[in-house]
């Protein structure tokens, strides 16, 4: 049916129009120029690096499993992976309180992300590794009441609790701005579809919200996490051997300076990488709904088109 | 199709008030709607059919007045002779018998026509996947869609997402069925699949409320036309009575653009 439609849209007498199905691209000498010097500066420049003896390469191969760094490495990596999914987790909290109608919540929620993004991480950090000297014990009490249990803070806050507390709710109070941009890009009549047939908020924000808000959440996430990789290396202030702490401690012993950091950088960018291509397939498992020509639709357009001209005469 | 008359009815609306801050959009309505009947608002645009049709939900609170599906007063209970608030919770169990088909589609993009039509079914009815997946296929089957059970709705023609809005709508299997301008996004040549799907249901004694401007879908399916303007209901009636022999100037002034 299409097809004689097709037909008689096209006047016969239409010579000049060809087929595109015949049409070949032409060459483009400019760009194939541009590859090639390009190409032949990056290679010359890694050429000159490898060569370079004030690098140190041998060195850096020595190193690269050293036990030390391979550590630091395990402990760079467990504070991210935990302060990662610890601020994650609150900063939906906090980024769903915020939302909320209800006063109280959007209001201890703005205070906390005014605070948490507002002073320097490396300040947090000390003060956490130094809670014991503002508060030496840790209770559970009711307010100008009981006190119900309570701990010497020394014994709570370890380097590693500290470290973890302080990357984390700093993480979250960026989270929660992430996720309630996410939240927010979602269409309204989105929540008030699942509102209308029955579900509950939390159901609604959990199966429908979430996974569209996921796509605008994944990209700056993932920069988040690539920041706290970094940002874990401020941790050493606070006695923590990680990744850098490591690289720092061998090259004080050896001075050597630059290929120790070549060892930490290589394996920052290993991480990074490999971080890389896991954003990508996440986005791309969020962005299944977008793609208008997916398998199982290119297969069912005849029969759609049958089924619709069925349906409408 | 029309209700047998001494039943109770499924919806009761009574001096239904509401406002947007200070802007007064519904001004008492009263309606009853028996179970089985289809019953067709018309109004023109910013006379408050889609405000009253979501306070039948209660998508939107109510400020004075009171609606009743199925016995229940919507968004309240009584507790030792007072009027108390339901929690969100509980009004979203209320909601669970009334299904909504929205001018706009809102289906789940990030979900398949199955997962969309599964989901409330299993998610918060409580109905086992394989039986909900076997309904689903059913209701597409209905709707002329069998084929599209995996495609995404973007994959979709505008009249086919609406077909499936209105199967996801019926999945729940619900008592009211409530239709904000189900065809207004649509192209002209779509508007008529929608609305045979909905002509069917018309025809299956499934009580329906429908906002439209097809002025065909009403003479045809309803058993009753409901004129809204500036709040209030101000013609009420059979189809051919209403539509043929309008009363209200009003009423006389929309229809005449129609002709
Ligand atoms: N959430 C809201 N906040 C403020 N005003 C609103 C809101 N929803 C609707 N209104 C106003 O209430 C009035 C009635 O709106 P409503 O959507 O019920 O009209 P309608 O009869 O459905 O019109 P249409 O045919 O254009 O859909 C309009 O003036 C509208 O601007
Ligand atoms: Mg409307």
């Amino acid at each position: 049916m299409s097809n004689e439609h097709a037909i008689a849209a096209s006047p016969s007498g239409d010579a000049a129009a060809r087929d595109v199905a015949s049409a070949h691209t032409p060459f483009r000498y400019g760009q194939l120029i541009l590859w090639i010097v390009v190409g032949a500066v990056v290679v010359n420049f890694a050429w000159i690096v490898a060569n370079n003896e004030n690098f140190g390469w041998p060195v850096v191969g020595q190193y690269f499993f050293d036990p030390t760094v391979v550590q630091g490495l395990y402990v760079s990596l467990g504070l991210t992976v935990i302060a990662m999914a610890l601020g994650i987790a609150l900063g939906l909290v906090l980024a769903v309180a915020r939302m909320s109608s209800d006063p109280l919540a959007s209001t201890l929620s703005a205070w906390f992300v005014w605070f948490f993004r507002g002073t320097p991480l490396l300040v947090q950090l000390i003060f956490w590794y130094n809670m014991s000297t503002l508060f030496p014990t840790l209770s559970i009490a009711i307010p100008f009441g009981p006190t119900l249990a309570s701990w010497d803070t020394n014994s709570v806050i370890t380097p590693m609790t500290a470290a973890i507390a302080g990357l984390a709710l700093n993480e979250a109070a960026y989270m929660a701005e992430i996720i309630r941009g996410g939240l927010l890009s979602v269409d309204r009549g989105q929540a008030e579809t699942a509102e209308a047939f029955g579900m509950t908020r939390m159901r609604a924000l959990w199966r429908i919200i979430i996974p569209q808000a996921m796509r605008s959440i994944v990209p700056p996430t993932g920069n988040q996490l690539i920041s706290m990789i970094k940002a874990t290396s401020l941790v050493s202030v606070i006695a923590m051997a990680d990744l850098l702490y490591s690289v720092q401690s061998i090259y004080n012993r050896t001075f050597e300076i630059i290929p120790m950091l070549l060892v930490a950088v290589i394996w920052y960018l290993l991480i990074t990488s490999i971080l890389n291509v896991g954003q990508g397939y996440i986005e791309r498992y969020y962005s299944r709904g977008e793609r208008r020509t997916g398998g199982a639709a290119q297969g069912a357009k005849p029969a759609a088109a049958a089924v619709a001209g069925e349906a409408s005469h | 199709m029309t209700a047998a008359t001494g039943t109770e009815p499924l919806v009761r609306a009574r001096n239904v008030h509401k406002a947007f801050e200070r802007l007064e959009v519904l001004k008492g309505i009263d309606l009853d709607v028996m179970p089985g009947e289809v019953v067709v608002i018309l109004g023109p645009s910013g006379s408050g059919k889609s405000t009253f049709l979501r306070c039948i939900n209660h998508l939107e609170a109510i400020d004075a007045g009171s609606i009743m599906v199925g016995g229940e007063q919507m968004g309240y209970r009584l507790k030792n002779g007072h009027l108390v608030k339901l929690s969100a919770n509980a009004i979203a169990l209320q909601r669970r018998k009334i299904g909504m088909v929205f001018q706009q589609f809102n289906l789940y993009p990030h979900m398949t026509v199955l997962q969309n039509i599964i989901e409330a079914p299993v998610g918060v009815h409580g109905e086992s996947r394989a039986s909900a997946v076997d309904n689903a296929k059913q209701l597409l089957a209905r709707v002329g869609l069998s084929d599209k059970l995996n495609s995404y709705p973007r994959q979709l023609s505008g009249g086919q997402q609406q077909r499936v809005a209105i199967a996801r709508a019926l999945a729940i299997r619900p008592e009211l069925m409530l239709f904000d301008e189900p065809t207004s996004a649509l192209d002209p040549e779509l508007v008529g699949e929608v609305l045979n799907t909905m002509r069917d249901l018309a025809g299956q004694g499934l009580t329906m409320i429908v906002v439209t401007h097809e002025i065909g879908f009403a003479r045809e399916a309803a058993d009753r036309v409901v004129f809204m303007d500036g709040g209030h209901i101000v013609e009420a009636g059979r189809p051919d009575e209403v539509l043929g022999n309008p009363q209200h100037p009003r009423t006389q002034a929309f229809l005449s653009r129609f002709l």
